[in-house]
């Protein structure tokens, strides 16, 4: 027990303890634009421990200064703490580089050189995260080399972690084909599977709303509440990544975490406590307990965008996108009808959807309640009226509504029109609150699990969407919906057909 | 920016009011009312800070200059309202002559409704912050020792006059040192068995921050003058030897300790705005600070 961290000491930040993280897939996306400017504004921020070192691997010709200005580089760009010369002289003392290639042994046996080095030389005491920013199907082999190394072996008093990201497998099938893998060689509490948006202060607000407050939670269930829309839409196509999204499409790439994520934070009950493995315990619950439609194609919608006109500007259809197969099948848009089959939401449709190429960039958690069941005014009064709704605005402008009647200001007759009222983060909330990405790396350095989904959630989800999957692989092409718009006819056709209307987001 | 002459506390709220409804607004999410108590020395400068930090914590602020002396007594007031210079609503007041002696019912029309208020007094202080009449408003009182011409002094009243919700920027400067020094502690070092702190003469952190060591650590602490900018070092001894934390410059430290390799830390002196950002995150007691107060008497300071 350290006798200068007090429990009342509100000021002092949580530090990282000292540790190495080593990074695979340094040239990728990712790596460059979210993890390594996270890194840099988490020492910026002093949330770093002195001894702190990042490794890179890559199948590159690269000596250490190489890399450390490959990590500066995207530092500069991306970082969204100003650069400031000192943090980078701290934080570029730990950097090492190793070549080679990902099958190949030696190159991780002088990976676990490099790091039993940085121990020595950086004080990073033996505590090792592992970074696969590659695509999933190299897990194995680099999983089988971190172990083969030797480099999985702790010493006493020190940790190893394993920081995965999405996807995490196509289908249950291979979700669970992924966890055996790496369970051989990680205990389930040192493997980080990374959903970005849980790290969003945003999505975190949700429980702080339901759970800190007395005026929301008793409306929450199906006694008051109409249906529940939860929305995640892009306005740009798939820009470079044809590789990755062909053949898994946007069920598999956002609905599958994204949305049913946000789903069970909206869904759950009160957890006994915020200690991690009751918050789990919750979202299984309620995963668990989460049905697809009988009919399949009556309750979902999918769709491909078509060349057309966004926002007043020509762009591609994803057939004519670089990279995709003129006969590909896969979605760019989704969406779905579950139900929760439990006391509190029997009877409450959720729809999930998600697209790219469509209105405008949007994820929110509308919460539509019923219409009050007797309203004493004309109707003609209350034609303008719809139904109250409570809207978390996840991003951007990020937020929450609150919508319901009010009187039309005037003399004459009595008449009630819908008004929103509006709470906003502070106007610069974006740039100075940290981002997802660093939360949770800070998190895995420190070792604290409550915004990482375990296996067991991602095999619930799989378990949800693997019928819808099935079906939609055996119903050939999926129908094009215009750039621009909110997606296909048939999603307006299956929530028509519950008698609801989408939102516009 | 609306200037207000000859005026009174409710006209300044109405004017911000109908100022808010013009730019089409009226609801605005404020979480705080920031009363700064100063003199034209430090006003501008302690306005500026607090429009800064509002970004982060969109907030009411009432900077209010008494002017005494003087046959007339009237108040003139600046206001400003959302903009370029952040979501903040802004008014700065003189009160002049007789109304000096009575901002306390200058600012009750002006206070938002039902969240908390916060005074700052960025130069002299009241003996008693809670009892002082503006102070009293108050869920958290901020003072600022260091611009005081004697600061330890001044850190002795702030200790005999403690109540629960004071705090002082010179406290609030220490965190990236304490943070750090926390993290040097996270590993097995052994007891420490003493502390040294360098820092020119009069530096009150310095004082804070060993007072605080002492009493954490429960180890006598002295302080050796330095040539600054700001704190110099801090030197633990052990039972291997000593675990150094030294910043020759004011941005960039080096830890030293034994067995290990020495490392760069940056540890920049931070602005004012970041200071107070930083005070406003948080309104509860800031009762680590008590306990370093209580402990001041510890420091030999030489």
């Amino acid at each position: 027990m350290n006798p200068l961290r007090d429990t009342r000491d509100a000021r002092l930040p949580r530090v990282a303890g000292p540790c190495a993280v080593v990074l695979f897939g340094v040239t990728g996306d990712l790596a460059r634009k979210k993890i390594m400017p996270a890194i840099y504004d988490l020492a910026n921020r002093g949330l770093l421990p002195p001894g702190f070192g990042l490794v890179g691997f890559a199948r590159r010709e690269w000596a250490d200064e190489d890399f450390a200005q490959e990590v500066h580089d995207s530092v500069r760009e991306h970082a969204r703490t100003p650069f400031r010369e000192e943090v980078w002289r701290q934080l570029s003392q730990g950097i090492r580089f190793v070549a080679g290639d990902l099958a190949d042994p030696q190159a991780f046996d002088r990976l676990r050189e490099t790091v039993h080095s940085l121990d020595a030389e950086r004080g990073t005491l033996g505590n090792h995260a592992f970074y696969l920013s590659i695509p999933p199907g190299l897990f194995p082999t680099v999983v089988s080399q971190i172990q083969q190394a030797g480099l999985a072996k702790k010493p006493p008093g020190a940790w190893r972690r394993v920081v995965i990201e999405k996807p995490f497998g196509h289908n249950l099938a291979s979700a669970e084909e992924l966890d055996r893998v790496l369970a051989d060689v990680f205990a389930p509490d040192e493997i980080f599977r990374i959903d970005h948006y849980l790290g969003k202060e945003t999505v975190q607000n949700i429980l702080a709303v339901r759970f800190a407050n007395e005026m929301f939670e008793p409306l929450w269930n199906s006694r008051y509440v109409d249906n529940i829309q939860i929305t995640q839409a892009e306005d740009i196509g798939i820009g470079g990544r044809a590789g990755y999204y062909d053949g898994i499409g946007a069920a598999r790439d956002v609905i599958q975490n994204h949305l049913l994520q946000l789903l069970a934070l909206t869904a759950m009950d009160e957890p006994l406590s915020f200690d991690p493995r009751q918050v789990r315990q919750e979202k299984e619950k309620v995963l668990a307990a989460v049905t697809v439609p009988r009919d399949i194609d009556l309750h979902t919608a999918r769709g491909q965008y078509a060349t057309g006109w966004q926002g007043g500007v020509p762009v591609f259809g994803y057939l004519e996108e670089p990279g995709i197969p003129a006969d590909s099948t896969t979605e760019t848009f989704a969406a779905i009808r579950v139900d929760i089959d439990n006391r509190r939401w029997a009877g409450v449709p959720f729809y999930l959807r998600t697209g790219k190429r469509l209105g405008r960039r949007v994820t929110e958690v509308a919460v539509v309640f019923k219409r009050a069941p007797h309203l004493p005014f004309a109707s003609t009064s209350v034609q303008e009226l719809s139904d109250n709704a409570l809207v978390f605005r996840i991003q951007p402008d990020e937020g929450i509504t609150l919508r319901f009647g009010s009187k039309v200001p005037g003399v004459s007759a009595m008449e009630v029109r819908d008004v929103t009222m509006d709470f906003q983060y502070g106007d610069s909330f974006v740039d100075t609150s940290p981002e997802a990405y660093e939360r949770l790396i800070l998190d895995v350095l420190l070792g604290d699990p409550p915004l990482f989904p375990q296996a067991r959630e991602v095999d619930l989800s799989w378990r949800i969407l693997d019928p819808v999957l099935d079906r939609w692989s055996e119903s050939g092409r999926p129908a094009t919906y215009a750039s621009g718009g909110w997606g296909p006819a048939s999603a307006y056709e299956m929530i028509a057909r519950d008698g609801r209307t989408w939102r516009r987001p | 920016m609306i200037r207000l002459e000859d005026t009174s506390g409710h006209d300044i709220a109405a004017a911000i009011a109908h100022e808010r409804h013009r730019m089409g607004s009226p609801t605005t999410g404020m979480v705080l009312s920031l009363l700064i108590l100063t003199d034209e020395t430090y006003q501008a400068d302690a306005t500026a800070a607090a429009v800064a930090s509002a970004r982060e914590h969109p907030m009411r602020i009432l900077t209010l200059i008494p002017r005494p002396g003087g046959d007339i007594g009237r108040i003139d007031a600046d206001i400003s309202v959302g903009g370029d210079d952040g979501p903040g609503e802004v008014a700065v007041m003189r009160l002049r002559g007789d109304r000096s002696d009575h901002a306390n019912s200058v600012v009750i029309p002006l206070l938002l409704p039902d969240t908390p208020v916060v005074t700052w007094w960025p130069g002299t202080a009241p003996v008693s912050l809670a009892a002082d009449p503006i102070g009293s408003h108050a869920g958290r009182r901020i003072s600022d020792v260091s611009t005081l011409a004697e600061p330890i002094e001044g850190l002795r009243i702030r200790r005999d006059n403690y109540q629960p919700g004071d705090t002082d920027l010179s406290w609030t400067r220490l965190t990236g040192w304490r943070s750090t020094l926390a993290a040097v502690l996270d590993r097995p070092v052994g007891d420490v068995h003493s502390v040294t702190v360098t820092a020119p003469v009069n530096n009150p952190s310095a004082v804070l921050l060993a007072a605080w060591l002492a009493w954490a650590l429960d180890i006598p602490a002295r302080l050796v003058p330095g040539s600054g900018p700001g704190l110099n070092a801090v030197a633990l001894s052990i039972d291997d030897g000593t675990i150094e934390l030294a910043r020759p410059d004011g941005r960039m430290a080096t830890l030293r300790m034994p067995g290990v390799p020495e490392s760069p830390i940056a540890l920049p002196r931070r602005t004012i705005a970041d200071l107070i950002a930083e005070d406003l995150r948080r309104l509860t007691p800031d009762e680590i600070y008590a306990e370093a107060l209580a402990a001041i008497d510890r420091v030999d300071i030489g």
